[in-house]
């Protein structure tokens, strides 16, 4: 189901979560919202929820105004950053919970629980308390128990956010294909651009209470409509008053075309990437990525004399306050007009 | 490692020794010898003799008498107590903090003056005490003000067990419920409730074993009628004045043997939390 918000605003006190937020969600999409701590990206999940009222605005699930409604009749499953798990029930009730207070059949209940205990990989677990499970496995039964219910919206808080990497990495795939068998429209918070990037089809890039940028990883990923969503997304290095990605930065041992002078201070390898570290001749200093087989065509060394110009134009200059480093008004923008 | 820890062990030895017997010796001398002569004066006519003393029919009404405190004053404490740690815990009103003040006054009185307040309310020259007697309710010198005292001076131990348990689970576990379509009902059946019941269930023994034991507040509006408002701690102090020591011991008996059933009882919740 598509999920529509409009103008929402909270504030905790005197703190602003969220500011005049404005937002899409597709039917069927996975779709991240992308932010720092404190940049309102979890509060903008409870809302959708239900789990926090707006101070204004609106939030539609599927056409209908939801705003008012409680959180039960919503139709959303939520899965918790710490899993909250029902500490006092086997897997199995866990699952099984969200069937059981809608009082459905016994046999029912129990077939739907084994489809989703085998959709999730814990067949084996059922009896097993949630104590007794991996960080990776109790996140895994909080996605079943959500699941079990059918939700028309899937919201996930920073679900890896308590993983180690290995468990992280796996997850997110897992839930890429769980995504593409399921095809609820998801919803899920993260403070990691790669995770957001690597996962979801669209990106909702917050900062400050408020939405930068909506748009698909590689939009958002090339061309930043703001400075921080620039800086927030992706490696950065300044050149000539713009703001580049290093591996779009062109090193030659020419002057070329529009070229600047540079002195390499450091080349550092790192496998399949080669940094090189330079100082232009206004002594500002900036970064290139390159691949090996290029740094070793060249035979770079520190020391050396080399000329940099961006590949591509920079997609965002470089501006001390910033102001003037937005392109143009968000989509949030567009979406409340 | 090994050395290093018999030094350890060696150097910790004596003050460890000495902490354990004066601990134990403490202990010993303030309770295990009292209670231990309770129990030998109770038997020390033999089986029978204590049996007779135990079940005369002013004994026995006191025992009585004791229980129904208990299954009236705990049922209704528990069920306020698991409200008001509720409000306390999960709910922001104006006067919380007083509300929450007032639940600690129990604590804080002593229970003579609770008897005689009791008293300046409900009695014959209190506020109500006048309509009441119109409408043929008897507060004062009667088991209904007895059981109106018990549950004042126990009314916080649930409350204060409860709360820190419902701050320490949070909220997630209820929102979570909340979300798969649990109604508020079902979420405090199948969710609060088995999260706090180790915390419940430990101040309903505190607050058995205070009702159990409770004189001041209780003798202060019992009138201390004889086979009518007399509890077994009651009893036991009439007993006792009355020169009738076997009385007096065997009943003390029984109520040390109630205690001690509230106190396993405790101690076997607290390994179970624990574990």
């Amino acid at each position: 189901m598509s999920i529509l918000v409009e103008n929402v605003s909270k504030s905790f006190g005197s703190f602003v979560a969220l500011d005049d937020v404005s937002l899409e969600v597709p039917d069927g999409s996975l779709t991240a919202l992308l932010g720092p701590s404190g940049s309102g990206k979890s509060t903008l999940l409870r809302v959708i929820a239900g789990l926090e009222e707006p101070d204004h605005g609106a939030v539609l699930i599927s056409g209908e105004d939801a705003t008012r409604l409680p959180v039960r009749r919503r139709g959303v499953g939520f899965v918790f950053q710490h899993y909250a798990a029902f500490k006092h029930m086997t897997v199995r009730d866990n699952v099984a919970f969200g069937l059981k207070v809608r009082r459905r059949q016994r046999a029912e209940i129990s077939a739907r629980v084994d489809e989703l205990l085998a959709l999730v990989h814990l067949e084996g677990f059922a009896d097993r308390y949630p104590s007794q499970l991996s960080g990776g496995q109790r996140q895994r039964m909080a996605l079943a128990r959500a699941l079990a219910v059918e939700p028309r919206v899937l919201l996930l808080d920073e679900p890896f956010g308590a993983l180690d990497a290995n468990v992280r990495a796996e997850l997110r795939a897992w839930l890429r294909r769980l995504h593409d068998d399921v095809h609820v429209t998801t919803i899920f918070v993260t403070h990691d651009q790669e995770e957001a990037m690597d996962v979801a089809e669209q990106v909702v890039v917050l900062n400050h209470a408020r939405v930068e940028q909506i748009g698909s990883p590689r939009e958002v990923y090339e061309r930043p409509r703001s400075e921080f969503v620039m800086r927030f997304v992706g490696p950065v290095t300044e050149i000539a008053d713009g703001l580049v990605r290093p591996h779009d930065i062109d090193v030659r041992l020419d002057p070329g075309d529009g070229g600047l002078e540079a002195m390499i201070e450091r080349v550092v390898h790192l496998g399949f990437e080669v940094r090189v570290e330079l100082t232009l001749a206004s002594d500002r200093r900036l970064w290139a990525q390159l691949t090996r087989a290029r740094a070793t065509e060249l035979e770079l060394e520190p020391g050396q004399i080399v000329w940099v110009r961006p590949d591509r134009a920079a997609p965002v200059s470089a501006d001390a306050n910033g102001s003037a480093a937005r392109p143009g008004v968000g989509v949030a923008g567009e979406l409340g007009d | 490692m090994g050395s290093s820890g018999n030094a350890v062990r060696s150097r910790f030895a004596l003050p460890k020794l000495t902490l354990r017997g004066l601990a134990l010796g403490y202990l010993t001398v303030l309770l295990v010898f009292p209670l231990g002569m309770v129990g030998y004066r109770t038997f020390e006519h033999g089986l029978d003799a204590a049996w007779n003393a135990a079940t005369t029919p002013d004994a026995v009404h006191a025992f009585w008498l004791t229980l129904l405190m208990v299954a009236v004053a705990v049922p209704l404490n528990t069920i306020f107590g698991v409200g008001a740690a509720l409000l306390i815990a999960r709910r922001e009103f104006r006067g919380k903090a007083l509300f929450n003040a007032a639940v600690d006054i129990p604590f804080a009185v002593s229970p003579v003056v609770v008897g005689l307040a009791l008293i300046l309310v409900y009695g014959q020259t209190g506020w109500f005490g006048n309509d009441l007697a119109d409408a043929g309710i008897q507060v004062i010198f009667n088991p209904l003000g007895m059981i109106i005292a018990s549950i004042f001076i126990s009314l916080p131990f649930v409350v204060r067990e409860t709360v820190p348990v419902l701050r320490e689970i949070g909220t997630e576990q209820e929102q979570a419920a909340d979300t798969l379509g649990a109604r508020p009902w079902q979420i405090f059946w199948r969710i609060t409730l088995p999260a706090i019941r180790w915390g419940v269930a430990y101040g309903v023994v505190l607050t058995t074993a205070r009702v159990l034991g409770e004189f001041g507040a209780v003798s202060v509006v019992s009138g201390k009628l004889v086979g009518k408002t007399e509890t077994l701690p009651l009893h036991v102090q009439a007993a006792f004045e009355d020169f009738n020591l076997a009385g007096a011991y065997s009943a003390a008996f029984v109520l040390a043997l109630m205690a001690l059933v509230a106190v396993v009882a405790m101690q076997r919740l607290r390994t179970r939390e624990i574990a």
